[in-house]
């Protein structure tokens, strides 16, 4: 089956400065479970695409396989959309992004998708610092094939059926922030006041942003004694800040005591700006990122908000130096090198 | 012991050295000087999967004729490698000559009587001559160069114009090698009787043609049909294709005023992610590519599946080696022929092109880009070891100036706007193909989601039995809209002379016309054909037709190429005879002969002279 919402729209709909309404960031109606931490995701996504004036075509999303990796049919439908392989959608959004640099890509992963079978090319998206914001619905389990534990489940996690998770879970997040990645944040589903902000900081961050969000899967693993249920995460989350995002035509207004805010400054001229700043904690520092992290582990606690950001590094195409005009818009006219180089070539071979 | 009678211009040499010596690119600049005297030539490099110390060989055959297949049967034998020379010198053919340092006495067990030996102290020359032991052993390549050139009449001018050539970036260098060159010319004209009854001549039988390996030539193919995505990851023997790619386009496409590069390389982390990444920007409305060998080609089987169903250019340079797993990784074979036509899971079906020369690798790189645009879909380019490293005689790379890229359908903003709803999958054309549309081509219309899974015309999501039939049957009828856009086979003869045919495709050609023509000479007439694509089109269906036996040259084990052919005709497999070669070797004329004989059947070979 597939689901199409109406197209009525409510005639006051507010628009935003690109004159759209929010209506026209929504994508088809959801497939998932009802109560799934994933909808409350897309919801934020679109939410925070309406409020930063994105215009939606400027977006391409792409996934892999897995609950979450279809969630990008549930929003923006104006987008281009790639449901790709498991596990692979990394490699297909950097060819998508060598190909029009000019495009926000926002990947959408799971974490099957990601700490299992795509391990690989999350690792080496983020060695080449890809300018797009990567997005790991994190549940813990693989809920398509109806609830076998993951990679990021847990140990002494306890599953639906009644067993034991044996396995030392993977940190995404640690793991994004020790192989390089120039934005770390981490999230829950039904947290979206700050959810949205860092789905907003992330895609205005020129180079690699990575957010994993603690999305709880309701049918497969939202029981007692699981890590990832809704009760769980909100008894055990440790939040290193408050956080606003200032696009960068706004007014600052900064309304904190010096010494528990930051301001940090975007490559787009926009800000992000930390309050209530855990102590210790310096988000452009990575040693302290790693000492948070670090921390509330032994703790057991669920770290999140922004971990960590460096705005001043180079992305992929700044270090293959490419052109600044998408290579997808060069024309025969730039490419073809003419019949007299050619000449020139087969003389070579003579 | 008796000389055997005077050869000109039709001999086999092959050197025989240990690998990372600097052997290769004197034993280039002998051949290129044979080639520049105006004579074809084919040279062959038989290396080992390794990068210092195990033996290498390098193979060059002089054909007046103009053949340009390996042949079997070695007339000379430049033996630098004590570690091979037992084997070497059994290789040789009677009558042969055997080249050697003769620096420390042969052993007794090394000497042939049908043989004739040619010992020079190369090692004492270089001692003599160099300090340093780098200089030693590189001067002592040259040295062998120069004894050959009196031995076999090579011009010394001509010799001395490609040793200026090859160090044109170094200039200083050039005088020192022609003086090694010299020591060994010296050493043979006081010592040996000069020339041998092996001799060249300089004739006027090459035209203007170029010495290239397929590879290069793709690669500069894949620079003029506009790539400026090349994603890949290190595999031999496909390596030296983006090598290519990437050397044309550092000289040919980087913006003169930014000094930015017009094209996007990427060494991908493995054959997966660089056939995801070729995917995501042919996606994305870029030229992308990338080039593998078999193993690659296993692992990129699921994306090649996605880009089938999903309906996305792809293309894709397969430069076969010795399967199965990691077989020979050095040797040559056509053995990736139904890996590729049928890669991926479910029901699917690939475009695949077989060029045969350097020249047809160059343009049928670019055909690639325009077919896998046009079709929307994977086109798998099918070189081999062969034909992608080694140098290969070729008519010159040719780009028609009326030629311009095909980039198929694909809507623009004005278009979109013009038309009443957009559907990525309807067949409007009723070909088969249909419109695509690049992601930010208009605020409102055209998008859609892309997907591995089924769904309906309109790229929407969907389980239902008639719609996943529909968009199958629709991918069928744009398989058969392939057939007339994609090259068409190629024939050796103005009409058909014979009741048996002979069917060969990439580098079997050389040595198929070969034994074409000897059989020939014999009075027996073989029609030949060569296919140049998958599908077959209907000319191929016709010449099998047309013949009662047709032997289907091809080099692999279980005659794949056959397989292929009976499946997507339905041909009687009796009709079609195995002619097959998988040592790693380049087939040879007389190998193709030899089986041919055993099966032919003389009367219908005679019947319609």
């Amino acid at each position: 089956m597939s689901y199409i919402k109406p197209p009525f729209r409510h005639p006051d709909l507010p628009l935003n400065e690109v004159g759209y309404s929010k209506k026209d960031y929504e994508g088809v109606i959801s497939t998932l479970c009802a109560g799934c931490g994933h909808d409350s995701i897309s919801g934020a996504i679109v939410q925070a695409c309406f409020e930063m004036s994105i215009e939606p075509h400027r977006l391409a999303k792409l996934s892999g396989i897995g609950c979450s990796s279809k969630t990008p049919a549930y929003f923006l439908s104006n987008s281009h959309g790639f449901n790709s392989v498991h596990g692979r959608m990394p490699s297909v959004a950097t060819g998508a992004n060598l190909a029009n640099r000019n495009l926000m890509y926002l990947g959408v992963s799971g974490d099957g998708d990601t700490a299992s079978i795509g391990m690989g090319q999350f690792v080496h998206v983020i060695r080449r610092n890809l300018n797009m914001t990567y997005i790991v619905m994190n549940n813990g389990c693989y809920g398509l094939t109806k609830g076998q534990d993951s990679a990021t489940a847990d140990e002494g996690s306890l599953s639906k059926a009644g067993s034991i998770n044996h396995f030392q879970a993977i940190d995404l997040a640690g793991l994004a922030l020790e192989l390089g990645a120039s934005f770390v944040a981490r999230s829950f589903s039904g947290d979206k006041t700050q959810l949205i902000p860092l789905l907003k900081a992330a895609m205005s961050h020129q180079g690699f942003a990575f957010i994993d969000v603690i999305s709880p899967c309701v049918t497969f693993n939202n029981n007692v004694g699981s890590t990832k249920s809704y009760d769980y995460v909100r008894d055990h989350i440790e939040t290193l800040s408050m956080l606003d995002f200032v696009p960068h035509e706004s007014e600052i207004v900064i309304d904190y005591k010096e010494g528990d805010s930051k301001t940090v400054i975007l490559h787009d001229g926009s800000l992000i700006n930390l309050h209530k700043l855990t102590s210790g904690w310096d988000p452009t520092n990575k040693d302290s990122s790693f000492k948070q992290l670090h921390k509330s582990r032994e703790k057991g606690e669920i770290l999140t908000g922004l971990i960590y950001i460096d705005s001043a590094s180079n992305d992929l195409h700044n270090v293959i130096r490419t052109v600044n005009e998408p290579l997808n818009s060069l024309t025969e006219k730039d490419l073809m090198p003419g019949l007299d180089a050619l000449e020139m070539i087969n003389e070579e071979m003579r | 012991m008796s000389e055997n009678s005077i050869k000109i211009n039709d001999f086999v040499v092959r050197f025989a050295n240990v690998n990372g010596t600097g052997s290769a690119s004197a034993n280039t600049m002998f051949a290129k000087a044979i080639f520049r005297m105006g004579l074809p030539m084919t040279a062959k490099n038989v290396f080992p999967s390794n990068i210092q110390g195990l033996p290498t060989w390098y193979e060059v055959r002089v054909s007046e004729k103009g053949y340009l297949g390996r042949r079997e049967g070695i007339d000379l034998m430049a033996c630098l490698n004590p570690q091979s020379l037992a084997k070497d010198v059994l290789s040789v053919s009677s009558g042969g000559y055997f080249l050697y340092d003769s620096t420390k006495v042969l052993h007794k067990e090394f000497i042939r009587e049908d043989i004739f030996y040619i010992g020079v102290p190369m090692m004492e020359i270089c001692i003599r001559e160099y300090s340093e032991p780098r200089l030693r052993q590189l001067f002592k390549n040259m040295i062998y160069v120069g004894a050959l050139a009196l031995l076999l009449d090579i011009d010394l001018e001509v010799l001395k114009s490609v040793i200026a050539d090859e160090f044109a970036k170094k200039p200083k260098l050039i005088e020192p090698n022609v003086n090694a060159v010299m020591l060994g010319i010296n050493f043979i004209k006081e010592n040996y009787k000069f020339p041998l009854n092996i001799r060249l001549e300089k004739r006027d039988l090459v035209g203007n043609k170029i010495v290239i390996d397929g590879n290069t030539a793709a690669g500069i193919g894949a620079v003029y049909a506009g790539a400026t995505v090349a994603a890949w990851y290190p595999i031999t023997p496909s390596t030296s294709l983006v090598n290519g790619y990437e050397k044309y386009a550092k000289r040919l496409r980087v913006d003169a005023e930014t000094g930015l590069n017009k094209f996007a390389i990427v060494q991908a982390e493995d054959e997966l992610a660089a056939i995801g990444m070729v995917i995501g920007a042919s996606w994305n409305g870029a030229r992308a590519f990338t080039s593998t060998s078999g193993p690659g080609i296993s692992l990129m089987s699921e994306f090649l599946g996605l880009a089938y169903f999903a309906e996305i250019p792809v293309v894709l340079f397969d430069v076969q080696r010795t399967g199965p797993s990691t077989g020979m990784p050095t040797r040559t074979q056509q053995s990736d022929v139904l890996l590729c036509a049928y890669a991926s899971h479910g029901d699917t079906k690939q475009v695949l092109l077989f060029p045969s020369t350097p020249s047809e690798c160059f343009s049928m790189s670019a055909d690639a880009f325009d077919l896998a645009e046009r079709l929307q879909t994977p086109v798998i380019v099918m070189l081999d070891l062969d034909l992608g490293m080694n140098d290969h005689m070729s008519e010159p790379l040719c780009w028609d100036e009326t030629r311009r890229y095909d980039r198929g359908k694909v809507l623009s903003a004005n278009e979109l706007d013009e038309m009443e709803s957009y559907g990525r999958y309807l067949d409007i054309d009723k070909d088969g193909i249909s419109y695509r549309t690049y992601p930010a081509t208009h605020p409102t219309k055209g998008s859609f989601v892309t997907r591995g899974t089924s769904r309906d015309e309109f790229a929407r999501y969907t389980e239902e039995g008639e719609a996943y039939v529909r968009n199958m049957e629709k991918l069928t009828r744009k398989w058969d809209t392939a057939k007339l856009y994609i090259p068409k086979p190629e024939f050796y003869q103005k009409q058909n002379n014979s009741k048996i045919g002979m069917l060969f495709f990439g580098t079997s050609l050389f040595p198929a016309l070969e034994a074409m023509d000897m059989f020939k000479e014999q009075g027996v007439s073989i029609d030949a054909m060569r296919v140049k694509a998958f599908p077959f089109n209907r000319a191929v269906e016709d010449f099998i037709k047309q013949h009662d036996q047709v032997f289907v040259i091809e080099q692999n084990r279980d005659a794949q190429f056959r397989s292929l052919l009976i499946n997507e005709l339905e041909i009687n497999p009796a009709k079609l005879i195995k002619i097959l070669n998988y040592d790693g070797m380049p087939m040879t004329a007389d190998n193709i002969r030899k089986q041919i004989v055993s099966h032919i059947i003389v009367s219908s070979a005679h019947s319609s002279n």
